[in-house]
């Protein structure tokens, strides 16, 4: 429960992305998506990534995840340049991504075969437990709700002990009431295992409700028009005066009139 | 309980009334023509019961089982791995692609002269058109099937540090299997099809030349019949082991429509 403001960027950030660039090429004709991309995440820090739809958050995103190289600057994690997927950041996509022919156990279980059978066990046994899916171990995910889909990724992805958890909106197919749920439970989570967690979304508000910082990112070609540093401690009271003059102030930065 | 008695009914009830009046249509045709030459269903039942008097019908059964194992196993065999490799390698694909859809449409009868110029008259031509037949449904669903794995699932794969063989293992075996599957009850429909046509022509025994055969030999249009109803059985059978098989968890997610 540390204040967003104590897990600022240190001296040695986890993640440094410098000058990230990238250019798609469409029907002959370059389409600019990032520029001059930079970014410092610190250890354990939940970061959260706003901006209009097709923006560029989630190919950043994929870039942070070593699934496509940017056409300019590069991605450092820990040091070393990013080259391509590591098992230590695991990226979740929407719930989409669990393997339809295992069941809950079995997708846990994926990661972890290079650890030994009792070590896989415990920590199965373990995630399961902590993501709430007691009873459902030998369930196949068409047998859960999307909520618990969502649930098992995570769950999924935190068994291989990762440093890192890179999120593209995570709850974005999830109805409003299970979103909210989900929101807490990662929040939850997070305080327990502490691993850094970039997390792509286009909710203001769950932005807010979640990071330690947020950064707002502008239309095409993107770069990152500000960081916001969300300096009210969890749990978070979401009609505090405080947090709607954060929220308020990214709505403002994105050009959207706080009135409907 | 009253949806559960409407299941069954709709489930086993029906169908099995449709058959009889199936029948009833069948032997009711039989005496308004007054035909002489197509059997009833009491002659075909009693052509049945000849048929397993002289042994001949278990031992035909098994012949045309036996080489309808062997043709499609070895098609299963060559084409699960062919299907998986050029799905796998899509530059390969595109270069052997046209080859295997010129090769596709033709009928595996057509093939018949080719394979009696092999392997001579006998069970290996037989067991060759068979194989044919099976091979190309076979390779088709390999190859969809591991064109259609979505890239989620092997980014999934790649990110949690799985190596190439242990990606195809892994993520792009089990998440192709549903559309294999499909593809392997696809040729086993078309091999029993074609099992038949095979052994009127190549062989002496199984129950294509049961057909040819009791045609042949004195107009034996009950024996033709009998043959026939088995045919259906059996290749009914077989579909109906293939769905057993689509029910299984771990592949019953490719199937959601037909459930």
């Amino acid at each position: 429960m540390a204040l967003a403001g104590s897990i600022l960027p240190s001296v040695k950030p986890k993640l440094s992305a410098q000058h990230i660039n990238m250019v798609y090429t469409r029907d002959g004709a370059s389409v600019p998506v990032l520029s001059d991309v930079n970014l410092d995440v610190a250890n354990g820090e939940f970061l959260c990534i706003v901006g209009p739809s097709g923006c560029g958050k989630s190919t950043l995103l994929s870039m942070i995840g070593g699934f496509l190289a940017p056409t300019g600057g590069e991605i450092r994690i820990d040091g070393q340049v990013v080259s391509g997927p590591d098992p230590r950041r695991i990226f979740v996509f929407q719930e989409r991504g669990v393997f339809p022919w295992l069941t809950v156990e079995g997708n846990i279980e994926f990661g972890l075969f290079r650890l030994s059978r009792e070590e896989r066990r415990r920590r199965v046994a373990h995630y399961i437990n902590m993501v709430g899916l007691i009873g459902f171990e030998r369930a196949y995910p068409a047998e859960l709700s999307g909520g618990m889909k969502q649930r098992l990724e995570v769950a999924r992805a935190l068994a291989v002990n990762p440093d890192m958890l890179l999120l593209d909106e995570p709850f974005g197919a999830l109805d409003s009431i299970t979103r909210l749920t989900m929101r807490s439970e990662l929040l939850r989570i997070w305080e327990k295992e502490r691993n850094t967690i970039i997390f792509v979304t286009h909710d203001i508000d769950e932005a807010v409700q979640m990071a330690d910082r947020v950064a707002v990112m502008s239309g095409r070609p993107a770069r990152i028009q500000e960081t916001v540093v969300i300096d009210i401690p969890h749990p978070r009271d979401i009609s505090s005066a405080r947090y709607l003059e954060l929220r308020n102030g990214i709505l403002e930065q994105l050009g959207l009139a706080h009135q409907i | 309980m009253k949806a559960q008695t409407m299941h069954t009914l709709e489930r086993f009830a029906l169908p099995l009334l449709a058959m009889v009046l199936m029948l009833a249509l069948w032997e009711y045709s039989i005496r308004w023509t007054g035909t002489k030459v197509f059997p009833s269903p009491m002659a075909v039942e009693h052509g049945l019961g000849e048929l397993l008097r002289k042994g001949l019908l278990w031992a035909y059964i098994a012949d045309s089982l036996r080489r309808v194992a062997l043709g499609f196993g070895a098609a299963v065999l060559a084409g699960i791995p062919a299907g998986l490799a050029l799905g796998w390698y899509p530059a390969v694909n595109q270069v052997v692609n046209p080859a295997l859809q010129m090769l596709r449409p033709i009928s595996p009868i057509a093939w018949i002269p080719v394979a009696i110029l092999l392997f001579g008259v006998g069970d290996a031509t037989a067991v060759f058109l068979i194989f044919l037949s099976a091979f190309f449904p076979i390779v088709v669903g390999g190859v969809s099937g591991v064109a259609n794995v979505p890239a989620i699932f092997r980014r999934a794969g790649r990110n949690f540090g799985l190596s190439g063989p242990q990606l195809l293992a892994r993520v792009v075996f089990p998440a192709a299997l549903p559309q294999l599957i499909t593809g392997l009850r696809l040729a086993l429909g078309i091999a029993w099809v074609v099992v038949v046509a095979a052994e009127m022509i190549a062989v002496d025994s199984g129950l294509g030349y049961l057909i040819i055969d009791a045609r042949n030999s004195g107009k034996r249009y009950d024996l033709v019949v009998a043959a026939m109803l088995i045919i259906g059985l059996i290749g009914l059978a077989m579909d109906v082991c293939f769905r057993r098989l689509q029910a299984i968890p771990s592949v019953r997610w490719g199937f959601r429509s037909e459930s």
